[in-house]
């Protein structure tokens, strides 16, 4: 089981964010510790993508503070969260197809020998950490093109960890995955964790959630709508905290009976 | 996971097995072992031949168009006129090559981006006509005209740049406007004369024109030139193995290193020979061979060569990996520039002379047609540098074997539009079928 440390590799705390007339985030608190797989769910419009892009640097926060190990933070830009280790996954892979494997794992960080790229390092180092992570490549030296979507994924995987993070963010790792690479892609989550990795984990699949995620966050309308532990709660009790189990179809019904019986 | 039962039959699971992890854990199975679905080539020389036929199914055409039309072309000039392969003949494609070929070599670059620069052969001219304007009417030193010159190319090409990248005009209209723009500037500065004469008995024209060679024609020069590279390649490619050995990842075979180092042996040798048997080798296609040298270990080996291929691949993924965008696009439109004014410069000392007519012409087709033949793809991130020079075979062989048949300049047009669209056809087709295989 996880074996999670006192202090959380990253929290937000109060994280408020405003685009113009919107507020898309309000007080919102999340917590990451090393080792943790915490899945962020909630609808359409919910926050999460916000929530990740104020983490990884893109939008910075109006209000609230991000605590690193502790210690508070500023994140204005994407450098400085790859500064501090964060790592984001983006839904759009973001991989040069007619580079090959190696090319796009060190690709802006290639590792040099006497000024020149030193490829037969960088072929050894993504052979050894695709292996270590259990990632089935026909050969890290084909492009990127000929790789299967769900490749493709693990090889953006694997790309975030080339720069050592603490923190790796998946926004919809599975969402255009068959069976089998959704499998694998799992597989490679729980990997993370294995290796002491703080995971963010966006999905809208709720059994892959239930399948590795630790904790769960639901954001509903930019607003904290619970945290729950995997392991003791119900499918039905998140799904009723991501559609707002106060505020829907059932409840409403169920309200309008309770007066129509009272009158 | 499920070819887990197939692939343990194979020797180097039962390794890794003893090393890593028990039988019976199908990930660590998993890890070491080639996926099944990858074509492994065979060994041996049959090996080869397999592979290539697949490749070619694939659209994976690399020299081939170019082997093959070079072929074609020499078979039917000989045919029409038996000069057309002797040894002078040969001597002077080889001359004239390296002119387009320098502003080829720019052009790659642009391409390898998905772009064009329409401008190339305009700046060329114009570089002609600016060193001739600093050498005869400024009587300005040769070598510092010859800095100031590659300089305003590269000028004029960081400009197209910006103009794209910061402004985001379509570098197809910016580098029309340059086409147009920089040969008026070079029609202005040659005034009613129409033509400079550039004294040729020394600097940078005599260094490029017609009559200077390497070693100053000593026989011994050209197979010099043919030895030194034939050696680097091998002791590069056995330095290569010898460290892929060491660091435990797949390495080239003996046999295949020998094969390609022979036949590279053969051609730089015959060549040697066959440039001896005129009159060595000019010196303007030796600067052309080590420019060649140098980008291809810039695009290949280096941290700003994977960018340019980085952006050529997918913009949005170089952008999120940290790559400026816009300085990779200005610096390369500015190396398109520099080459440019190079080639401009190869035709100054062809003629030693700045003329109206100077990059004009079809000169910018020559150079999109020569790169595009070679094998450098219009569509971004593929090519190398090398097709500068494969591609420029093809199309000073046709020059040449135009002129020597007296063909009109009418004809010589309406051929190198021709080949200029088959090459395209080419690219596009073998684009298509790569698609289809999946590697595009």
């Amino acid at each position: 089981m996880v074996h999670v440390s006192a202090t959380p590799v990253l929290a937000l705390r109060g994280v408020s964010k405003r685009f113009g007339a919107v507020q898309a985030l309000t007080d919102v608190d999340l917590e990451v510790h090393a080792g943790e797989v915490v899945a962020l769910v909630g609808d359409n419009g919910a926050g999460k993508s916000t929530l990740v892009k104020t983490i990884a640097g893109v939008h910075p926060i109006d209000e609230g503070v991000i605590e690193w190990q502790g210690n508070p933070v500023s994140i204005n830009k994407p450098h400085d969260a790859q500064g501090l280790g964060v790592a984001t996954v983006y839904q759009d892979l973001a991989l040069c197809d007619n580079l090959d494997v190696v090319g796009n794992l060190y690709l802006g960080r290639e590792l040099l020998h006497h000024g020149v790229i030193d490829e037969v390092t960088m072929e050894k180092n993504a052979r050894e950490l695709l292996s270590t992570l259990s990632i089935r490549i026909p050969s890290v030296r084909i492009p990127i093109a000929s790789l299967s979507g769900g490749q493709r994924q693990v090889v953006a995987i694997a790309r975030a960890l080339i720069g050592d993070p603490k923190v790796v963010i998946l926004d919809e790792p599975t969402a255009a995955l068959g069976v089998e690479q959704t499998a694998q892609v799992l597989d490679l989550v729980e990997r993370l964790r294995e290796r002491d990795l703080g995971v963010i984990l966006i999905s809208h699949n709720m059994a892959d959630v239930k399948a590795v995620a630790d904790m769960v966050h639901v954001l509903r309308l930019g607003r904290n709508n619970g945290a729950f532990s995997v392991k003791d709660t119900s499918h039905e009790e998140i799904i009723a905290a991501i559609t707002g189990a106060t505020d829907n179809a059932v409840t409403r019904r169920a309200g309008r009976h309770s007066t129509e019986a009272a009158q | 996971m499920s070819d887990t039962s197939k692939v343990e039959k194979t020797e180097g699971v039962v390794e890794t097995q003893s090393t890593v992890a028990p039988a019976d854990d199908p990930t660590a199975a998993a890890v070491a072992v080639v996926d099944p679905r990858l074509l492994v080539r065979e060994e041996g020389f049959k090996g080869y031949w397999t592979e290539f036929k697949r490749k070619t199914k694939g659209g994976e055409l690399g020299s081939l168009p170019v082997v093959i039309g070079l072929i074609v072309i020499w078979t039917i000039f000989q045919l029409k006129n038996d000069r057309f392969l002797s040894a002078d003949n040969l001597s002077n494609i080889s001359y004239f090559l390296s002119a387009t070929g320098m502003i080829a070599i720019g052009l790659v670059f642009v391409l390898l981006l998905g772009e064009i620069d329409l401008s190339v052969g305009s700046v060329s001219g114009l570089a002609s006509t600016l060193f001739a304007v600093f050498v005869v009417d400024h009587t300005m030193n040769g070598w510092l005209s010859l800095f100031l010159t590659i300089l305003t190319g590269i000028g004029i090409g960081a400009l197209h740049g910006w103009f794209f990248a910061k402004i985001g005009v379509p570098a197809f209209v910016v580098t029309l406007a340059g086409f147009l723009g920089w040969n008026g500037l070079m029609l202005w500065l040659l005034g009613s004369s129409g033509t400079i004469n550039i004294p040729s008995d020394s600097g940078p024209v005599h260094l490029l024109g017609q009559n200077s060679f390497f070693m100053d024609q000593a026989i011994i020069g050209a197979y010099v030139l043919a030895g030194l590279g034939v050696t680097s390649m091998a002791v590069g490619s056995f330095t290569e193995q010898r460290r892929r050995r060491a660091a435990g990842v797949p390495f080239r075979p003996t046999s295949e290193i020998l094969l390609r180092v022979g036949l590279l042996a053969v051609a730089s040798f015959l060549a040697a020979a066959v440039l001896n048997n005129a009159s060595g080798v000019s010196n303007a296609l030796v600067i052309f061979l080590a420019a060649l040298v140098i980008v291809d270990f810039v695009l290949r080996r280096t941290t700003y060569g994977r960018k340019v291929f980085a952006v050529g691949g997918g913009i949005e993924a170089a952008r999120r990996a940290g790559i400026n965008v816009p300085m990779i696009r200005i610096t390369v439109f500015a190396i398109a520039g520099g080459f440019a004014a190079v080639g401009g410069m190869f035709f100054a000392g062809q003629t030693a002379s700045a003329t109206l007519n100077a990059g004009g012409g079809n000169t910018l087709m020559l150079a999109i047609a020569a790169a595009v033949i070679g094998g450098t793809s219009l569509f971004g991130g593929r090519g190398t540098v090398w097709s500068a020079l494969l591609g420029m075979l093809v199309i000073q062989s046709i020059q040449t074997g135009l002129d020597l048949l007296n063909m009109n300049t009418s004809i010589q047009y309406m051929i190198t539009g021709a080949v200029l669209l088959g090459a395209v056809v080419i690219d596009s087709v073998s684009r298509k079928s790569q698609k289809a295989a999946g590697r595009a």
